[in-house]
């Protein structure tokens, strides 16, 4: 997406695509989020909130604005009107930013990178609904909730760095202790760089998912004949006369890095998806809710 | 030119280039298919995986065998490859053309002339004169002329019905050397060896013959109660079947098919029979044989009277009497007539209801007046009555004081007894017939004598109504007529009783002169000597027949010879000749003629008809090539592993080069259409055909040919429904033998070879219908120009119009009315665009006025439109009202299906409104005299 030269002209002109792009994204985020209906998010007991809890007669120190006088009125004793206690979750979200992700294995599918961003921006779509705190693990500003941080965070995902490299490896820099991670890659780098994070993340306590995106060209390996297999940044290269003859070694190789993942993601307590960009996003997206929701 | 077998080279040195195959072989084997590169992230994952086999960085080797055959079909295209070519002696000189143009010809006469064709033209290139003739005719000096002279001439030669003499033509040949082609028709003729040889005498002789055998029927005979029909062919080969066609006219004057026999050639031989049983009635009907689907003359065997068999009654006065056989009265007659007629037996007035063609009365005096009143009316309808005198005729009052009306003359009382004990004289001998009688020419035995006979009396017509007379010049056999019929009484017994005649055989010539019984086989020389015969009808070269018109009679004599053997002449055309009661049948092959191969030595060059024409490989070898490199590039495509997409896209590639591919003919569909309105009643019908203006065409009886008539005139109806006044119903498919005509103003009349011709009736109805205003356009379909004889088509139509009454006609003038009727138009095609088209000529005193575009042809409508241009098929719509039939190429095409269009709504439009547009060439004088 972005290995061209930047050029000023390219620039303005990427620029004014990502304009227009932006408030596609939001609003295809919007329309994913809206396809997940929201169950009650509150904490199933009496604290800070909007919500009404229950109604309890008053004790000897409530003052008497606490009192609901509507309520009291109704019987001899006083009752105070509780609120279910909602407390706000911090989840951090890491979409890799590598190259690797501008792989797509055929024209009228999306880059990997182009449904992480989705993905990630639909989730943070639903968790601000709920009244979550959503930050990027790369962004050097606090997570916040609320309406406006989805568009921080649209502008941050569609952002243009640096040429980032090949292959990424989950940024832990940011995290909030206790809190909730999600991680957005394909994982097909080194796992040590994953593995570390992960670790990091699990002793402060973070949970949270691993969602490996894959293109089903990957998941296929459907080449042949005489090829030169690059890595998108073009660092890495292996030539095969017959590349047909790679595909089940190729395959193998594929199912044991996900089985690395998997355990890798149990062993610490988070949670492994698998998903390809030809399944609909909004699978992953429901997943990803519940998954966020189990671990809570 | 270099010759591999049947391909030669125009540039052979260029085959060299296939020495550097093998070096190419080895250059594209070392070179292994490019690699591709592709971005996968997953290669992250490959790294350390090494390949199995290291066989692919070489190309494999059917990859490079198709690229060799690839370059080695350029190579060889590039060469000039022609198969079959021409090699065209560089002959100079003179070149003699001979055809024998015999019936044996006619069968693939289109392709003789197309080979005569191509030696002229190919002569007018090298610039050599040219002489042509035809072997059937009789032999003319010849004189070489300029080939483009002869280009011209060649379309009007056709075959001949009989076999060439080709004794006399060897002295006629010209001076000087020249080459000769001989288009044998492949049978012996006589002379050929000494023709041949004089031809070799004068230089090169080739000869072209066709491998297609060579069919012919011989007359048709009668053995055993059956027709037997024998074929011939030639060469022998293997076994093959033919039907034969039976045909004649139907009971109401149509002809028909009456019966149809397979035929079949054993392997190897050449004669084959097949015998045909039909009653009488039928048998009598047939006139002429033919090999069905064969167009020649000798496929044609016409019939006479020898197969027909006439039904002779004979009564006798001793009915019941108990007598020896041998003096019964009927029993020489029975003799005689047995093996050539059908006899009936039974009372006079059982017999006259069989309708037979000969009553003959052996000795019977007195008649009941029914049975006279009975026969008297057959006779009157053409009936022959034969008697014979007899004791009891003798001693009767019949015919004594006044003529019998059943009896030629008044007879005297008692007869008269000569040579007997009781008398002087000697047994009365006969006189020699005289040229008036109808027994003139037979010889009289010298032992036929008459001891007693009946005596006419001598009454002034006795003279002409005697036909034969005794030496002392007493009849011996008188005739009248009797309405249509006659009545011939002999004077003697039918017995050898009174005389010595039934003995002989002169009494079965008599009988047979008389008609009564019919010629056992062929005649001889003497039997039909001093006679005159005059054709009736004759056939030509290809079998059809026709009118004899004014052709001279034959000598009796001269017919028989030919009869019996060396068969039709110039002189003699094949035909039926009429003589005096009877018809003689001269066919192509006689019973005996042989049929032999004609034998070239091998020094003569030969060549089949079937030329093989010369074809340039070079275009198919390019494509062949183009396509390898085609599959080649599929082929790399897949070695390489860039034919990803799947079967889709491969799917996509061979449905390209399939639709490169030829693709087959679809197969037109014969199903058979019923005629419309063919089911319904008269009334119906004529009411159907009349509430609105309908178009007619004419049933061919070939069912696809009418269907696209119909189809055809639905178009143009529908056209001139969209665009005119006129508005058309359904057409109606016309039988011109059975419905009325005077319902349709117009009728498209599409020729096919196999059409049959109307009867008389049916002309005589056509014609009433030219006359009274209809018109009849005639399409041969073959996009020829008409008026020519050169397409089967054209032949079939000047033989199917002939009959009718057409006036002259001449090519369509550019001021005809049919010109500007609705469109202007000065083009008429069909789907073939050839501009002649044939109408009635315009008066010749017409003139064209000052200032008038058009010259002054005010009245008629032409009752014909003849054109060659099938209309219908450019004007065919099928049921979604698309175009049926292509016509031309792209928009060209469209433009002549709608000029074919125009043409058809401006032919209506004239068959409608007849002159009207001719006449407004009147109005301004008609204005200017208003305003006056």
């Amino acid at each position: 997406m972005s290995q061209t030269a930047p050029s000023l002209a390219a620039l303005q002109a990427r620029a004014e695509t990502l304009g227009q792009s932006l408030p596609a994204l939001l609003a295809q985020a919007d329309q994913l989020a809206a396809t997940v209906i929201l169950g009650d998010h509150g904490r199933r007991r009496a604290g800070m909130g909007d919500e009404f809890w229950q109604y309890r007669p008053a004790h000897a120190g409530d003052s008497a604005a606490m009192i609901d006088w509507r309520r009291s009125a109704r019987s001899d004793a006083h009752f105070v009107r509780e609120r279910e206690w909602q407390a706000a979750q911090t989840v951090m979200l890491w979409v890799d930013p590598a190259r690797s992700l501008t792989f797509s294995g055929e024209k009228s599918r999306p880059t990997k990178a182009e449904r992480a961003q989705l993905l990630a921006l639909a989730l943070s779509v639903l968790l601000l609904r709920g009244g979550e705190r959503v930050g990027l693990t790369s962004d050097h500003e606090r997570p916040r909730a609320g309406r406006a941080q989805v568009l921080h965070l649209a502008q941050l995902l569609t952002a243009e760095g640096e040429t980032p490299a090949d292959f990424g490896a989950p940024d832990v820099t940011g995290i909030v202790s206790h809190g909730r991670a999600v991680f957005f890659s394909d994982f097909l780098g080194d796992p040590a760089g994953v593995e570390a994070a992960l670790g990091m993340a699990s002793d402060r306590g973070v949970r949270g998912a691993l969602v490996q995106i894959l293109d089903p060209a990957e998941e296929e390996f459907p080449f042949d004949g005489r090829t030169i297999f690059e890595s998108m940044g073009g660092t890495m290269r292996h030539e095969t006369l017959r590349a047909g003859d790679l595909r089940a070694r190729y395959l193998d190789r594929l199912a044991e890095r996900k089985a690395r993942l998997e355990t890798l993601a149990r062993a610490s307590g988070w949670h492994y998806l698998c998903h390809h960009t030809g399944q609909t996003a909004q699978s992953a997206l429901l997943w990803l809710f519940t998954a966020l929701e189990r671990g809570r | 030119m270099w010759m591999l077998g049947p391909v030669g080279f125009t540039s052979p040195l260029l085959l060299l280039g296939l020495i550097a195959l093998p070096i190419l072989w080895l250059l594209l084997r070392a070179v292994p298919p490019a690699p591709i590169r592709r971005r996968f992230p997953g290669v992250a994952l490959l790294l350390g995986l090494t390949d199995d086999e290291v066989e692919a960085d070489k190309t494999p080797w059917w990859l490079l065998l198709l690229r060799m055959a690839a370059i080695a079909a350029a190579i060889i295209a590039f060469a000039g490859p022609v198969l079959n070519p021409q090699q065209r002696d560089q002959a100079s000189g003179p070149l003699l053309i001979l055809m024998d143009g015999s019936w044996a010809d006619a069968r693939d006469w289109p392709r003789r002339m197309d080979r005569a064709a191509a030696l002229v033209e190919e002569a007018a290139r090298d610039g050599r004169t040219v002489a042509l003739a035809r072997l059937t005719d009789p032999p003319t000096p010849l004189a070489f002329q300029a080939a483009n002279a002869w280009a011209e001439r060649l379309n009007g030669i056709l075959p001949q019905p009989w076999a060439p003499d080709l004794t006399a033509w060897a002295d006629g040949l010209p001076e000087g050397d020249f080459a000769s082609f001989w288009l044998s028709d492949g049978v012996d003729h006589p002379g050929r060896a000494d023709l041949l040889a004089a031809l070799e005498a004068k230089g090169s002789v080739t000869v072209f013959e066709s491998p297609r055998p060579i069919v012919a029927l011989r007359p048709a005979r009668f053995e055993d109660g059956v027709v037997k029909i024998t074929a011939s062919r030639l060469p022998a080969g293997p076994e093959a079947g033919f039907d034969i066609s039976a045909r004649g006219l139907d009971p109401a004057g149509i002809e028909r098919e009456l019966a149809r026999l397979p035929l079949t050639f054993a392997a190897d031989e050449t004669e084959a029979e097949a015998s045909l049983s039909l009653p009488p009635e039928l048998r009598n009907r047939i006139s002429r044989f033919e090999l069905a689907g064969i167009r020649s003359a000798g496929a044609i065997s016409l019939t006479d009277d020898s197969l027909k068999r006439r039904k002779v009654a004979l009564i006798s006065g001793q009915g019941g009497a108990e007598g020896l056989q041998l003096l019964s009265p009927t029993h020489y007659l029975r003799q005689a007539l047995e093996p050539v007629a059908e006899l009936i037996d039974g009372s006079l007035s059982d017999v006259v209801l069989a309708s037979p063609d000969v009553i003959v009365l052996a000795d019977v005096a007195t008649l009941s007046p029914d049975e006279a009143d009975a026969i008297w009316n057959w006779l009157d309808k053409g009936g022959l009555l034969l008697r014979f005198a007899g004791p009891r005729l003798a001693a009767s009052d019949v015919s004594r004081s006044s003529e019998d009306a059943l009896m030629p003359v008044r007879l005297r009382e008692g007869g008269r007894n000569v040579g007997g004990a009781m008398s002087w004289g000697e047994p009365k001998s006969l006189a020699a017939f005289t040229d008036a009688s109808p027994f003139y020419g037979l010889e009289i035995p010298a032992d036929v004598t008459v001891t007693a006979q009946v005596l006419a009396q001598p009454d002034p017509d006795l003279s002409a109504r005697t036909i034969a007379a005794l030496a002392d010049g007493t009849p011996l056999v008188t005739r009248k007529a009797v309405g249509q019929g006659q009545v011939v009484l002999f004077h003697v017994t039918a017995n050898a009783e009174w005389s010595s005649l039934p003995l002989s055989g002169l009494f079965v010539q008599m009988l047979e002169r008389l008609a009564v019984s019919t010629r056992p086989a062929a005649p001889d020389a003497a039997d039909l000597e001093g006679q005159t015969w005059v054709p009736q009808v004759m056939l030509d070269g290809f079998g059809a027949l026709g009118d004899a018109g004014d052709h001279p009679g034959v000598p009796g004599a001269d017919l028989a010879r030919a009869i019996g053997g060396p068969g039709p002449s110039s002189a003699m055309p094949p035909g039926l000749y009429a003589g005096d009661d009877r018809r003689l049948a001269l066919n192509v092959l006689g019973v005996e003629t042989p049929l032999q191969a004609a034998f070239w030595p091998d020094r003569i060059a030969r060549e089949g008809l079937e030329v093989e024409t010369e074809q340039a490989l070079k275009g198919q070898l390019l494509a062949a090539a183009l396509a390898l490199l085609l599959v080649d590039v599929l082929a790399a495509l897949a070695v390489s592993g860039r034919l990803t997409g799947g079967l889709r896209n491969t799917a996509a590639l061979l449905g390209l080069l399939a639709l490169l591919m030829p693709a087959p003919p679809a197969n037109a569909q014969t199903a058979p259409v019923e005629a419309q309105t063919n089911g319904l009643p008269d009334d119906l019908r004529a009411i159907e055909a009349t509430n609105a203006v309908r178009l007619g065409h004419v049933v061919t009886g070939n069912a696809q040919i009418d269907r696209v008539s119909e189809a055809g005139l639905r178009g143009l109806g529908r056209r001139l429904f969209e665009r005119t006044t006129i508005e058309p119903e359904d057409p109606i498919a016309v039988n011109i033998e059975t419905d009325e005509l005077a319902f349709f103003p117009f009728l498209y009349w599409p020729i096919t070879t196999d059409q049959p011709a109307p009867s008389g009736a049916t002309y005589a109805k056509l014609n009433r219908y030219l006359r009274t205003g209809g018109m009849i356009l005639f399409d041969t379909r073959d996009g020829d120009i008409s008026g020519s004889t050169t397409t089967p088509e054209a032949r079939r139509l000047q033989l199917l119009a002939a009959p009718l009454d057409i006036p002259p006609l001449e090519i369509l003038p550019e001021d005809h009315v049919l010109t500007r009727t609705f469109y202007l138009l000065q083009d008429f095609p069909g789907r073939y665009a050839s501009r002649a088209l044939w109408v009635e000529a315009s008066p010749p005193d017409a003139e064209q006025a000052e200032g008038m575009p058009f010259r002054n042809l005010n009245d008629g409508v032409t009752p014909v439109v003849i054109g060659g241009n099938d209309w219908a098929a450019a004007w065919a719509l099928d049921d979604r009202g698309a175009p049926m039939f292509p016509v031309g190429r792209g928009y060209a095409g469209e433009r002549q299906r709608e000029i074919a269009t125009r043409f058809g709504i401006n032919l209506i439009m004239h068959v409608l409104t007849g002159n009207y547009k001719s006449d407004q060439v009147h109005v301004p004088a008609l204005l200017e005299r208003l305003g006056q």
